[in-house]
């Protein structure tokens, strides 16, 4: 991504995953190391008053991050940072997408910062996110 | 109901190497294919700190999040932030790190109802002393607990 072709306001693609499964959730688990039963086990996840295993917040907010790497590159990253809505289950359809909400240079360096949203199928957000990019 | 004396509790330091293997099977888990992850050193995706537990929770007395004894029934993750000052840490490069509770305070919940935040943050040193990352967790507890229906 060149510096000249970047503008305030830019809005690529989004990123559409799932529908989301308990694959998706057991995956992430493993991968993160946060086993909680709450997220894979229907009989531990119904005991606690839901209707079937909740995704692990963190996966979202993995896969939200992940549309703005594929765009800006993972070596560019310098914050990210996450704020949970609405929770999201099996069968959800995770829509990831951003706009840049600021384009500057600090210290130096050629930066920006984007405003992220995850939303699902019913338009409910599920994650709203900020992260910030160095351009070299 | 959760303890204010928190503020301040720090764990001991603890090791965190940046595996290869790790980065990928965790890129791969969150749906990323760049083809930074198959490099030879990749950095680490924008959320991969969050692995810090497997390091952390084997060494005794490093995780202070305990101290805050917010209610794990009527607990949810709130909000996460990692930072990185400089390019991500690279698979290969090992880490010390060590964990603190930065504060917890209280928030009214927009219908109603008293919520109890909690902020645990983590900062990550490379092997010359130098900051590199800083992870800040924050957790909060509600006066029910979630339900499928909260929306």
């Amino acid at each position: 991504m060149r510096w000249e072709d970047i503008r305030e306001g830019a809005e690529p693609a989004p990123l559409v995953v799932g529908p989301v499964t308990r694959t998706d959730f057991v995956r992430y688990q493993g991968a993160s190391g946060d086993m909680n039963p709450i997220h894979h086990d229907e009989t531990f996840a119904r005991a606690a008053g839901y209707d079937a295993p909740l995704a692990v917040g963190m996966f979202q907010a993995g896969v939200l991050a992940t549309w703005a790497t594929n765009w800006l590159g993972p070596a560019n990253v310098r914050k990210t940072k996450v704020r949970w809505k609405e929770q999201v289950w099996p069968g959800d359809v995770l829509t990831c997408s951003g706009k840049i909400a600021r384009k500057y240079e600090e210290n130096g360096e050629r930066k920006v910062d984007l405003d992220l949203v995850c939303t699902k199928q019913n338009g409910g957000v599920a994650v709203q996110g900020w992260m910030t990019f160095v351009v070299p | 109901m959760a303890n204010r004396g928190a503020v301040g509790k720090e764990g001991v330091p603890f090791e965190m190497w940046i595996e290869r293997g790790k980065v990928r099977e965790f890129a791969r888990a969150t749906r990323s294919a760049h083809a930074e992850y198959f490099s030879e050193a990749p950095v680490v995706p924008p959320t991969f700190l969050t692995t810090m537990f497997f390091w952390e929770d084997g060494v005794d007395g490093a995780n202070p999040w305990h101290h805050v004894k917010l209610d794990q029934k009527r607990g949810m993750h709130a909000e996460q932030e990692y930072v990185f000052h400089g390019p991500p840490p690279r698979a290969g490069t090992k880490h010390v790190a060590r964990s603190r509770i930065e504060s917890v305070f209280d928030k009214e919940g927009r219908r109603g109802g008293k919520m109890t935040f909690a902020v645990m943050v983590t900062e990550f040193r490379d092997e010359s002393g130098t900051l590199v990352a800083e992870a800040r967790m924050t957790g909060v507890e509600t006066e029910k607990p979630p339900s499928s229906e909260d929306k």
